[in-house]
C-alpha cells in the first residue's frame, strides 16, 4: 500500500482538471506531443527521402515543394528535421534513464543510511560537479569515438549526480514524517520503506527534474553533434545540420534557421511541461503565484 | 563560521586532489602513444623507446602521477606534443582570449538578468511579468551556438558591423579585439541571462512574502527602497549560487562558441588537443578549468557570509 500524503485529498480527476487550466502545462504538453509525433511519423513517412542526394536541387530556398528549403546535397530540410527528432529524443531520453536509474537509488540510499555513506556519496557528487559537464562529455566522446551511443553515455553520466541530489534532498524531507515512523513501528526495513513510501512521495520531484534533464539533454546532444562528436552522417541530427549550415550561411541561411528552431521548440516544450507539472502538483510553488 | 569555512576549504582541496587523480587515470587509459605520435609513423621502435624514456613515460604510474601533480602546483605543465612549446605559454596566450570573453559574458548576463528579475518580481502576475518571463523561458531554450549563428548572419553578414569570426589579437588594439569578442559574448550571455532572471525573480518573490518586508512597507518605506535594499539583498544567495555555476559553465561553454567564431581561446585549444591526442595540453587545461570551478564555488560559499550576516554568527 502506498501513501500519497501531499495529494491525498485530491482525486485524479481534480488534478487533471487543474492541469488543463494551467497554461504552461497545456502548451508544454501540446508542443512535446507534436515533437514526439513528428519523430514517430518520420519512421513511416517523410516528405522526401533523407538518404537520397539530389544535387540538382541543392540549397533551394523554402518553397511549396520544400517548405524548409534544401541543403547542400539537395536533401529536404523538413524531412531531415523530422528524422533528426528521433536522434535527439532517443539520446536525451536514454541519458535521463541512465541518470534516474543510477542516481535515484544512490540518492535514496544516501538518505536512508545517512552518516558516513551519505557524506561519501555527496562528496562523490561534488567531484562530478567540479568537472564542466560539456568539457567532460567532449572528452568522453573523443576517447571512445564519436557516435550516438557514446553521446548518450557522456550525457547520462552527468545526469547521475543531478538525480542523486534531487532524490536525496526529497527523501530527507520525507524520512522525519510520521507515516514513516508508523511504517518503522510496523517492522518494515529501510529498503521497504524507501520503495513503498519514500519513492512514491518524491515521484513528482523526479518527474519535474526528468523533463528539465530531457531538455538539457537535447541541448547537449545538439552541441556534441555540432562539434561532430554525436550521431554520424548520413543519420541526420539537428546539431550536425547546424554545423553543415555554418559555412553556407550567406547562400542558404534556412539551413541554419530551421534545425535551430526545432531545438528551441523541443526544449521550450519540455521546460513548459516541467514548469506546469511542478505548478500543478507542488503546493509550495502554487503559493508563490 | 570559521569552522564552516575551514571545512569547505578542506573539501575543496580534497575534491581538487581527487579530480586530478581522475583526470590522470582517464588519460592513462586513452589509446595512442604520445611518443609514437610525436615521431610519426616512420620512426623505429628503438627511437620511440628512447623518447618514451626521455619523456618519463616508462616510470611507474604512481611516480608519474606525483611528478605531474607536483608540476601542476609549480605551474610547470610540461611541453605540448604538437606545438613543442611549454603548455603554460599556450595556456597564458589562450587565456587572454577566453577569460575576457567569459567575464564580459558574465557581466552582460548579470546586467540584463537582475533588473529583469526585479521588474518581474515587482509586477508579479501582471502583463510585464508574463512577457518578460515568457522571453526568459524562450531564452533558456535557445542553444547558444545557434543563437551565435543567427547573430553572425544579422550583424556580420547582413549589417557588416562586426567581423564574423577570428581574433586580431590584443596587439591590434583594444577596440578591434573587443569588437571580435562582442558577438561571442552576447551569444554566451543571453541564455545565461534568461536562467539568472528566472532565479532572481523566484528568489525575490520568496523574500517579498516574508514578514520583515511587510514591516518595512508598514513603516512607510517606498516600495522601490524595500525592493532594492531589503528584498534584493536577501535574495542574493540563490542568485550568487547560480552566478558561480554559470562562471564554470561559461568557461566550458566557450569550447563550442570559440569554435563557432574561430577564436583562438582555451576552449578551442582543448578541443583541438583532444582530437590531436595532445594529452599534456588536455590534462592541463581540464585541471585548470576544474580548479577554477572549485575556486569559484568556494568564493561563492565565502560570499554568503558577506551577503548574509546571520550566517557569520552561526556555528
Amino acid at each position: 500500500m502506498t501513501l500519497h500524503i501531499d495529494i491525498s485529498e485530491e482525486t485524479f480527476g481534480s488534478t487533471l482538471a487543474k492541469a488543463f487550466r494551467n497554461t504552461a502545462f497545456v502548451a508544454g504538453f501540446v508542443i512535446t506531443l507534436m515533437i514526439l509525433a513528428m519523430a514517430v511519423v518520420s519512421y513511416a513517412w517523410t516528405p522526401y527521402d533523407v538518404t537520397k542526394l539530389v544535387i540538382s536541387d541543392k540549397t533551394q530556398a523554402p518553397s511549396l515543394a520544400h517548405w524548409f528549403g534544401t541543403d547542400h546535397f539537395g536533401r529536404d530540410i523538413l524531412s531531415m528535421v523530422m528524422v533528426g527528432a528521433r536522434n535527439s529524443i532517443a539520446v536525451a531520453l536514454v541519458a535521463v534513464g541512465i541518470g534516474m536509474g543510477v542516481g535515484v537509488p544512490l540518492g535514496a540510499f544516501a538518505a536512508a543510511r545517512g552518516g558516513l555513506v551519505d557524506e561519501a556519496l555527496m562528496r562523490l557528487n561534488d567531484l562530478v560537479f567540479a568537472f564542466p559537464a560539456l568539457l567532460s562529455a567532449i572528452m568522453i566522446t573523443a576517447i571512445f569515438g564519436p557516435g550516438a551511443v557514446n553521446a548518450i553515455i557522456a550525457i547520462g553520466i552527468f545526469n547521475i549526480p543531478v538525480f542523486a541530489r534531487v532524490a536525496r534532498a526529497g527523501a530527507l524531507a520525507i524520512w522525519p514524517r510520521e507515516f514513516i515512523l508508523a511504517a518503522r513501528a510496523a517492522g518494515k526495513s529501510s529498503a521497504q520503506i524507501t520503495i513503498e513510501h519514500v519513492l512514491p512521495n518524491i515521484a513528482t520531484l523526479l518527474l519535474v527534474q526528468g523533463t528539465i534533464q530531457f531538455a538539457l539533454g537535447i541541448l547537449a546532444e545538439a552541441g556534441l553533434s555540432y562539434l561532430g562528436l554525436g550521431a554520424q552522417p548520413p543519420m541526420p541530427s539537428w546539431g550536425r545540420m547546424l554545423f553543415d549550415a555554418q559555412t553556407r550561411m550567406v547562400v542558404a541561411p534556412w539551413m541554419a534557421i530551421f534545425p535551430g528552431m526545432a531545438i528551441v521548440v523541443a526544449v521550450l516544450g519540455l521546460n513548459l511541461l516541467g514548469d506546469g507539472i511542478a505548478d500543478i502538483l507542488d503546493p509550495k510553488s502554487r503559493r508563490q503565484r | 563560521m570559521t569552522a564552516y569555512l575551514l571545512k569547505r576549504l578542506a573539501i575543496a582541496i580534497a575534491t581538487l586532489v581527487l579530480a586530478s587523480m581522475v583526470v590522470f587515470a582517464v588519460l592513462e587509459i586513452l589509446p595512442g602513444d604520445p611518443a609514437r605520435l610525436m615521431l610519426g609513423m616512420n620512426a623505429s621502435a628503438d627511437q620511440v623507446e628512447l623518447l618514451r624514456n626521455q619523456m618519463g613515460l616508462n616510470a611507474p604510474l604512481a611516480l608519474r602521477y606525483l611528478h605531474w601533480a607536483g608540476g601542476l602546483l609549480s605551474l610547470d605543465f610540461g611541453r605540448s606534443y604538437t606545438y613543442s612549446v611549454p603548455v603554460i605559454d599556450l595556456v597564458r596566450e589562450r587565456l587572454a582570449v577566453s577569460l575576457p570573453l567569459a567575464l564580459i559574458a558574465l557581466a552582460l548576463s548579470t546586467i540584463i538578468a537582475i533588473p529583469v528579475g526585479l521588474f518581474s518580481a515587482s509586477r508579479r502576475g501582471r502583463a510585464g511579468d508574463t512577457i518578460s518571463m515568457g522571453a526568459a523561458q524562450l531564452g533558456v531554450a535557445v542553444p547558444n551556438f545557434w543563437f551565435a549563428l543567427m547573430l553572425i548572419y544579422v550583424f556580420a553578414v547582413w549589417l557588416r558591423l562586426v567581423p564574423a569570426g577570428g581574433f586580431p589579437g590584443w596587439s591590434a588594439g583594444v577596440w578591434p579585439a573587443l569588437k571580435s569578442l562582442l558577438l561571442p559574448a552576447v551569444a554566451l550571455a543571453l541564455p545565461q541571462a534568461a536562467i539568472l532572471a528566472r532565479v532572481t525573480r523566484s528568489a525575490l518573490i520568496e523574500v517579498l512574502n516574508e514578514d520583515y518586508i511587510r514591516t518595512a512597507r508598514a513603516k512607510g518605506l517606498p516600495y522601490r527602497a524595500v525592493l532594492w535594499r531589503h528584498a534584493l539583498r536577501n535574495a542574493m544567495i540563490p542568485v550568487l549560487t547560480i552566478l558561480g555555476l554559470q562562471f564554470a559553465f561559461l568557461l566550458a561553454g566557450t569550447i563550442i562558441i570559440e569554435n563557432v567564431f574561430y577564436l583562438p581561446g582555451l576552449g578551442r585549444l582543448v578541443f583541438q588537443a583532444i582530437t590531436q591526442r595532445d594529452l599534456i595540453v588536455v590534462e592541463s587545461v581540464v585541471m585548470l578549468l576544474v580548479a577554477a570551478v572549485i575556486a569559484v564555488n568556494l568564493l561563492v560559499d565565502l560570499s554568503y557570509a558577506v551577503v548574509d550576516p546571520r550566517l557569520r554568527s552561526r556555528q
